[in-house]
């Protein structure tokens, strides 16, 4: 509530000094509009509820509803984890890259997995012409596996992966790796991406069908909370959801609403809520528009603890907390003048920061026309480095609370989430709504609507569409060469020629049998076959043939 | 009456196709008739449903870097069923030098990120006035 003699001062103000102002100069536009397309207002004013309902609607830091941060300190006591993403061509050169990052200061390890091994295919497949080591490294035996890591100490620094669908095995093939390190599961920490629902709804390497899906996501839960205690089972992802063109309140809930269906899914295998909840991550989006952004963090982090609580009886508070990466948002760098990007990803990381994330990737300025370079990824990372250091913005907590604004859009925000999550209910849950189509079909719709709004100017993007200037960038890209694949083969076919056949057809008719019993958990003969050297396409095959593959059905 | 038909296809394994997706709106808007393949197609599947969907042009949309190899097989397809009256534009994260490589193996257009929806609508309009009216494989 706004008080009534605010309320009435605002309105006389609005009636004198503004209409004096506006006759004589018009504002530059009649709507003012967030990136996601929100109406702003002229003006923002106290509300008494951000003092009578602090506790509920704000709390304070480490402590529900976590809308101020998942810490007691934040910042003030550790930073968060600058986790630059990378992986190209082979174990050897991402190897490189990975050693070259930590040496500049990186705190954690974050790969990047060519599309083949994505999609559970080994390099040799006929469906990998030409993708390779392209978008990510080559991974087909633990033999990679072991070359990614070479040099690199399990037991000190912590890697998040980019895996989806076949997640169960690139884990595996991480534990074996780390093993042979003399590093045991037990101490290592990192993350798997292993949202597989976003890849049916907006990045597109699913594999199997949603049930066995959702099956080998709570396995991995099952396994690790016994087994791996300190590693983060999944990273419910809304970044990708964003990217694809989903407004700040769509990312928010389609991503919740994702949550939800893995916690139910955990929840039926009979696994106790305070026993996998407080592994679950989460990853979002920064785009360019600050203070949209910084409430969207916070309206995400307050509407979780509360669905955990009320929603799942969760009890303790780590189960609450919403914890998140943050990668800026790809789709916001332009391909003309690439420079400007590194601004764009200045903003976009002090909105991160600002809404109290717990890792951050920050894109280098080229990323629209290729992979990053190692000086382009250095300059991001600088970025990073920057804001921890110079900018201040790290010396006290949730520095933007309070601003009139700020909680306001905190508040819309939720509230719009939340609607939709009750509409996705209403539906049955996310995987019919994937399955209709609908959620797919509303962010294509924000997309299209974005996209005509920079189309007919009403948006300016700069040096897209407005300040443009004649001639190419000039600008040294980076390659990943044609070669790549032929030598991923020939390292492929060395593993096969020295492992144990015998072993590895055993091991793999003994991960068919668990397959085909539900009550089995997949992971420790998906283990044991990565032992054997089994490759990624011949675990995957066999999954394949249990439960066959998800075709995504276009109108 | 529809302006002309046209297939937007994601050949090789990757999965962003919100400039697919945008692209065929926009045409569809424009008044073509598009049918958009969906993600992870074969360049085999891309060109059998652009004879069997009798479509004059094929947009290919890529970002994961493998366009020289996936475009050029679609090229060649074409070739072998003798269907190159079927003309083929592209976009998707296309560095600048790879761009003439493409042009000159028989890519008539390639659209990068920030390309505006006019160009991409002229273009498309340019290609089809190309295009015999009558199809060759009726």
């Amino acid at each position: 509530m706004i008080p009534e003699h605010l309320r009435k001062a605002a309105q006389a103000w609005t009636d004198g000094a503004v209409r004096r102002a506006t006759s004589k100069s018009p504002e530059r536009s009649e709507r003012f509009e967030t990136a996601s397309g929100r109406l702003v207002d002229r003006l923002y004013l106290p509300d008494e509820d951000q003092i009578i309902k602090y506790p509920d609607k704000l709390g304070f830091p480490g402590e529900y509803p976590f809308t101020r941060g998942v810490q007691t300190t934040m910042y003030r006591g550790r930073l968060w984890t600058m986790r630059q993403y990378a992986g190209f061509s082979t174990a050897e050169e991402s190897n490189e890259r990975y050693r070259y990052l930590l040496q500049q200061g990186s705190t954690g390890v974050s790969v990047a997995f060519d599309l083949p091994t994505q999609i559970g295919l080994d390099s040799d497949d006929d469906r990998c012409i030409g993708e390779v080591g392209k978008v990510g490294v080559a991974i087909d035996t633990l033999d990679d596996m072991e070359r990614l890591f070479e040099g690199i100490p399990l037991d000190r620094v912590s890697t998040s992966m980019t895996i989806n669908a076949p997640a169960a095995v690139l884990l595996a093939m991480y534990i074996a790796a780390a093993e042979k390190q003399g590093v045991s599961k037990d101490r290592l920490a990192g993350t798997i991406q292993n949202d597989v629902l976003k890849e049916y709804i907006a990045r597109g390497t699913y594999i199997f069908p949603p049930p066995p899906s959702l099956r080998i996501v709570s396995d991995i839960f099952a396994y690790c909370m016994q087994e791996v205690p300190r590693w983060n089972t999944i990273s419910i992802s809304g970044y990708h959801i964003r990217e694809a063109g989903a407004t700040a309140v769509q990312e928010v809930a389609f991503t919740l609403a994702d949550a939800i269906c893995y916690i139910e899914t955990a929840l039926s295998a009979g696994l106790p809520i305070d026993q996998f909840a407080p592994r679950l991550t989460f990853f979002f989006a920064a785009h360019t528009d600050l203070l949209e952004e910084v409430a969207k963090f916070r309206a995400a982090r307050r509407l979780y603890a509360n669905l955990m609580r009320e929603r799942f009886g969760a009890q303790d508070a780590r189960s609450m907390m919403l914890r998140f990466h943050t990668q800026t948002g790809g789709v916001t760098l332009t391909a003309q003048q690439p420079d400007n990007n590194i601004v764009r990803v200045t903003i976009q990381a002090l909105a991160a920061v600002f809404g109290g994330t717990q890792s951050l990737h920050t894109n280098s300025k080229d990323e629209a026309l290729a992979l990053p370079t190692e000086d382009a990824v250095t300059v991001a990372l600088r970025t990073q480095q920057i804001i921890a250091y110079e900018s201040g913005v790290t010396n006290t907590i949730d520095p933007l609370a309070g601003s009139f604004f700020v909680e306001k859009l905190t508040d819309q925000i939720e509230e719009e989430a939340r609607a939709y999550i009750q509409e996705i209910d209403k539906m049955g849950g996310v995987v019919p709504a994937i399955e209709r189509g609908y959620i797919q079909h509303e962010i294509e719709e924000a997309a299209y609507v974005y996209g005509r709004s920079i189309d007919d100017k009403r948006r300016v993007i700069v040096g897209v569409n407005d300040f443009t200037a004649e001639g190419e960038p000039d600008i040294d890209l980076f390659e990943v060469s044609e070669e790549v694949r032929a030598r991923q083969i020939e390292k492929l076919n060395r593993v096969r020629e020295r492992r144990n056949q015998a072993a590895v057809d055993e091991a793999l008719r003994c991960l068919q049998e668990a397959a085909g019993d539900a009550k089995a958990n997949l992971m420790p003969p998906i283990l044991a076959a990565v032992h054997a050297y089994a490759s990624i396409g011949e675990i995957c095959g066999v999954l394949r043939r249990a439960f066959g593959e998800y075709e995504e059905r276009y109108s | 009456m529809p302006k002309g038909r046209i297939l937007i296809a994601k050949p090789g394994l990757d999965g962003h196709d919100r400039g697919a997706k945008y692209v065929a709106h926009l045409l569809r808007d424009a008044g073509y008739e598009v049918i958009y393949t969906g993600i992870r197609k074969t360049p085999e599947q891309i060109v059998s449903a652009a004879i069997q969907e009798d479509v004059q042009l094929i947009g290919l949309s890529l970002l994961s870097g493998a366009h020289n190899v996936l475009f050029r097989r679609v090229l060649a397809l074409l070739s072998e069923n003798h269907a190159d009256d079927i003309l083929v534009f592209g976009g998707g994260t296309i560095p600048s030098k790879d761009i003439a490589q493409l042009e000159a193996m028989g890519v008539k257009a390639v659209f990068t990120p920030g390309t505006s929806a006019d160009s991409i609508l002229d273009t498309v309009s340019r290609l089809l006035e190309k295009q015999p009216s009558v199809n060759l494989h009726e």
